[in-house]
């Protein structure tokens, strides 16, 4: 199986773009133009509609009081504090499992690398829906009975993704080379991990941890069929009472995971490399 | 001074026991209870029998259509999008599409049902605007609730998702290939039919059974727009989950989801034969 | 190096060949931000010639490559080819064939289909293609690799067939921007006599950029040194050894001693020796004397001034690292802690010196020194 899962990492890990190209083919300038064009309207429309209704009163009139009142609401905080739990013992279980894995079989087993990719594949052709049967079947009843469970499931989901930006996070360094030097000058194997490979995994570890928190912050399927209120489950439950409010929620919702990307994608910016004339 | 060598395979173990119990095990659950009769616990195929005929079987031609035009349509225009991204010389627009693309990919369920009743319900802005230059889209017959409403929306996870993977792919486009294309003499149309169209072919095809996946398997967008209209297999799963179901039909929700990995399986499969054409040039 | 008269080194490039077309470029301005990639940069190659632009990394040589291929848009200046001026015209009707540095070959086509690829959009007919695609492989000494694929080519494969693909159309102009710089040593070598013999033989007007200076003397008809957007020296190879006109040129080409030296009536006292030049200045005054590592000798002295630092093996010659210090009867300056001076001898005559030995160092009486 070729990559198909790739990740964010990887836009900023790629090498830098050849020297501005000055000689723009007027046409083609304009279609580029027109298709950023139509995208923006397309992605920015509906959150401008959906904005104008969360403001909107019930008499006519235009008020911002709804996003102020949004953490005093019902269940909203809990809603919070269980989805961020979730997302940390997620995270957390995937990077452990995920990290070592994949720097062993760059180093040892090469020829797993393909396997490997192969079985990362795997969550997508089980939906969430159906493995979700499977886990509440097989799930003992201890864990059944806790969200955690949810945690250990979100690892599966957040594998292919987590593991494809290490992939090609280490694709893009000489790991071996680094590896050697390091145990050559004496350090072990847990110094050799943390002080020289994952500095140098930095990017891809960031799209790791990123697109792990954003999955457990959307994921609706799983944690609905398992009757826990996780923010996108609250805000279905909150809908039927005030849907202002459930409108305002999900616009500050995306909003603010997008603000925090950009952040991270804005401390992560790579020096570009002076390239010759 | 531990020195001693470890089988190479030691260190794949945890990641493989930890795939195993989550995800082969429910699995593995999964398929035996679709054969079970749950009155008797006998082995049975009528589990399947019910789940491909009447509105099961419906559902399955739904999501396959709805799925395999939201993975080839916002396949194609994401494709654009990412080029369109690509030849821009803006930095700060590629940075802020990467970490757009982060976020549309994953939204979804309620809130992005929400943003689109808001733009495209029966009142909807967008709506309401195309009614005041006479255009009543409603009385047209669309709906955001039909099968090309829900594509619509799809697509506004979907394209950001073509963005994000495809980004990768187009990086290994070098422009030394558009430059000696353009100095051997081909116009644009010749560099993208005979040169980068079939180098990113493999990408493409496989990120377009991403597509697939994600949208084969959505199920928290469909549930809160269409609340059970349209009939999509992943919902009628769910509806089992939530206790709807008749007596004796118990595992059909199972045999469901056997048929769901079937259908990516063979999906796959099929993909796994097509990249082999058009990566001859790869091995 | 014994320099015969400079202006009958440029050979007439044409004779003997077929006609090329002549490229002028005259006055290129080109500015990224601050930095000025070409700054009235001018260049002539005469029909058939093949023209060589060295210079560090920076130097806007590989800018100027581009500007001709149309890659790259000038902000002044024009470029004119076979009397045409190509101001607006579109690279790919420039007509002219370029070889990249590296991983050009587009890779999901063959090396017969890559070679064939500008016949194809041209609309050749596909024997044609096909028959011109193998003939030109044969040129590169590659047929028989045709059906292979670009990564299953070395690296010095792959440029030949680059180097195919670009001659295919027929170019009026051939661009290599830095072909060899990629490749291993030995095969740089070979390759850069392959291009030279390949462009000689089809007498394709040529333009090559490369910041290795061997390279460039070696294949070249004339050389030009760039720095900082701007032609420092454009010479036969021959010449540009010889008759550096510049300090720049002087470094950049070839290797060069930098010794203390004092100006006399009719020259210069280097190392204790007085050599005939124009210096222009008048006579006593301190000055910087570049002179070649083969134009200095080197005996053995166990009183001379000189101490071996220490010895290179390069083949038939050897370089010979001297220390010189301050006890120099002339020449050095006071306070100086001594030069190394590197001195290339044959090396069968300086076999016996090893580090440490105390030798002699001097101007050869015929040597060409260079005043700065």
């Amino acid at each position: 199986m070729a990559a198909v899962i790739s990740d964010l990492g990887a836009t900023t890990t790629a090498e830098p773009p050849a020297p501005a190209r000055s000689r723009r083919r007027g046409g083609s300038a304009w279609a580029r133009r027109l298709v950023l064009v139509i995208a923006g309207l397309y992605f920015l429309v509906p959150l401008y509609a959906a904005f104008r209704f969360a403001i909107g009163t019930s008499d006519g009139g235009v008020s911002g009081a709804v996003f102020a009142g949004i953490p005093a609401q019902d269940g909203f905080l809990d809603a919070i504090t269980l989805t961020v739990r979730l997302a940390v013992i997620a995270l957390v279980i995937t990077l452990v499992l995920v990290v070592p894995t994949a720097v062993w079989v760059h180093l040892r087993m090469p020829r797993l690398r393909r396997v490997l990719e192969g079985v990362t594949l795997l969550p997508i052709v089980v939906p969430p829906v159906v493995l979700i049967i499977g886990v509440l079947e097989v799930a003992p009843p201890e864990l059944k009975g806790t969200p955690d469970l949810l945690a250990l499931v979100y690892v599966v989901l957040a594998l292919p993704f987590a593991y494809r930006a290490l992939d090609s996070g280490l694709q893009a360094i000489p790991l071996t080379t680094l590896v050697e030097a390091s145990r050559s000058l004496g350090a072990g194997w847990g110094r050799t991990l943390v002080s020289v490979v994952l500095p140098n995994l930095r990017s891809a570890l960031l799209a790791a941890v990123v697109l792990t928190v954003a999955m457990v912050f959307g994921e609706y399927t799983m944690a609905s069929l398992d009757q826990y209120q996780t923010f996108p489950v609250w805000i279905v439950v909150f809908q039927q009472a005030n849907a202002r409010v459930s409108v305002a929620v999900s616009l500050l919702a995306l909003l603010g995971t997008w603000a925090l990307l950009w952040l991270i994608s804005l401390v992560d910016r790579r020096r570009q490399s002076p390239e010759d004339t | 001074m531990k020195q001693r060598e470890v089988p190479a395979w030691v260190g794949v173990v945890p990641f493989a026991a930890y795939t195993v119990v989550f995800l082969g095990v429910p699995v593995v659950a999964v398929v035996l209870g679709s054969f079970v009769d749950p009155a008797t616990g006998a082995f049975t195929l009528d589990n399947f029998g019910i789940a491909t005929s009447g509105v099961y079987l419906r559902g399955f031609g739904s999501s396959i259509g709805l799925s395999l035009v939201t993975a080839l349509v916002p396949g194609v225009l994401g494709l654009v999008l990412a080029l369109a991204v690509r030849a821009s010389p803006s930095l700060r627009l590629k940075r802020a599409v990467a970490t757009a693309s982060g976020v549309f990919a994953n939204f979804g369920g309620v809130p992005l049902a929400f943003l689109f009743v808001a733009t495209l319900g029966s009142t909807g802005l967008v709506v309401e605007l195309v009614k005041a230059v006479g255009v009543d889209l409603y009385g047209a017959g669309f709906s955001l609730y039909s099968f090309w409403g829900v594509a619509i929306v799809y697509g506004y996870f979907q394209i950001p998702l073509m963005v994000l993977v495809i980004t990768p792919a187009l990086e290994g486009l070098r422009p030394n290939w558009r430059e000696a294309a353009d100095n051997l003499g081909a116009t644009p149309v010749q560099y993208w039919r005979h040169v980068g169209l079939p180098v990113l072919a493999p990408a493409v095809l496989g990120c377009m059974l991403l597509l697939f996946g994600s949208a084969f398997s959505a199920y928290a967008t469909t549930s809160a727009l269409t609340s059970g209209s349209l009939a999509l297999t992943p919902i009628q799963i769910g509806s089992f989950l939530n206790g709807n179901v008749l007596s004796g039909q118990e595992n059909v929700g199972r045999a469901l989801g056997v048929g769901m990995i079937v259908v990516v399986g063979v999906l796959m499969a099929l993909y796994a034969l097509l990249q082999r054409r058009v990566s001859r040039w790869l091995q | 190096m014994t320099t015969t008269d400079a202006a009958e080194t440029r050979t007439d490039p044409a004779s003997g060949r077929r006609a090329g077309v002549a490229v002028e470029l005259r006055d290129l301005n080109r500015r990224f931000g601050e930095v000025r990639a070409l700054d009235g940069f001018s260049l002539d190659l005469a029909p058939g010639e093949l023209v060589t632009l060295l210079g560090p990394s920076g130097c806007g040589k590989t800018t100027a490559l581009r500007a001709l291929a149309g890659l790259e848009a000038v902000d002044s200046g024009t470029v004119v080819v076979g009397g045409r001026d190509l101001r607006g015209v579109p690279v790919r009707q420039r007509d002219m064939g370029m070889v990249f540095q590296s991983y050009s070959l587009f890779p999901n086509l063959t090396a017969r289909d890559n070679v064939a690829f500008g016949l194809r959009v041209r609309g050749q007919d596909k024997a044609a293609r096909r028959r011109r695609a193998d003939e030109l492989l044969e040129l590169v000494e590659l047929g028989g690799r045709g059906d292979r694929y670009p990564h299953q080519l070395s690296g010095g494969q792959q440029q030949r067939v680059a180097l195919a693909r670009a001659l295919a159309p027929e170019p009026q102009v051939l661009l290599l921007d830095e072909p060899l710089s990629a490749l291993d040593a030995k095969v740089r070598v070979a390759l850069r006599e392959q291009i030279r013999a390949v462009q000689t033989r089809l007498g394709t007007t040529t333009l090559f950029v490369t910041h290795d200076q061997e390279e460039a003397l070696s294949i070249s008809d004339r050389v030009g040194v760039m720095r900082d957007g701007r032609l420092e020296q454009i010479a036969s190879p021959a010449e540009l050894y010889a008759r550096p006109a510049t300090p720049f040129v002087a470094e950049f080409v070839g290797t060069m001693n930098h010794l203390p030296g004092t100006t006399t009536a009719d020259g210069v006292e280097v190392l204790g020796r007085r050599l005939p030049v124009t210096t222009g200045r008048p006579a006593g005054a301190e000055v910087d004397v570049l002179l070649r590592p083969e134009a200095l000798l080197v005996t053995p002295d166990p009183h001379g001034t000189g101490v071996v630092v220490a010895t290179t093996f390069l083949g038939a010659v050897t370089r010979v690292h001297v220390r010189v210090g301050d006890t120099q009867r002339s020449g050095a300056r006071p306070g100086g802690d001594g030069t190394t001076v590197l001195v290339d001898r044959p090396s069968a005559a300086v076999a016996g010196l090893g580090p440490g030995a105390g030798v002699t160092v001097e101007p050869a009486p015929d040597a060409q020194p260079l005043v700065a």
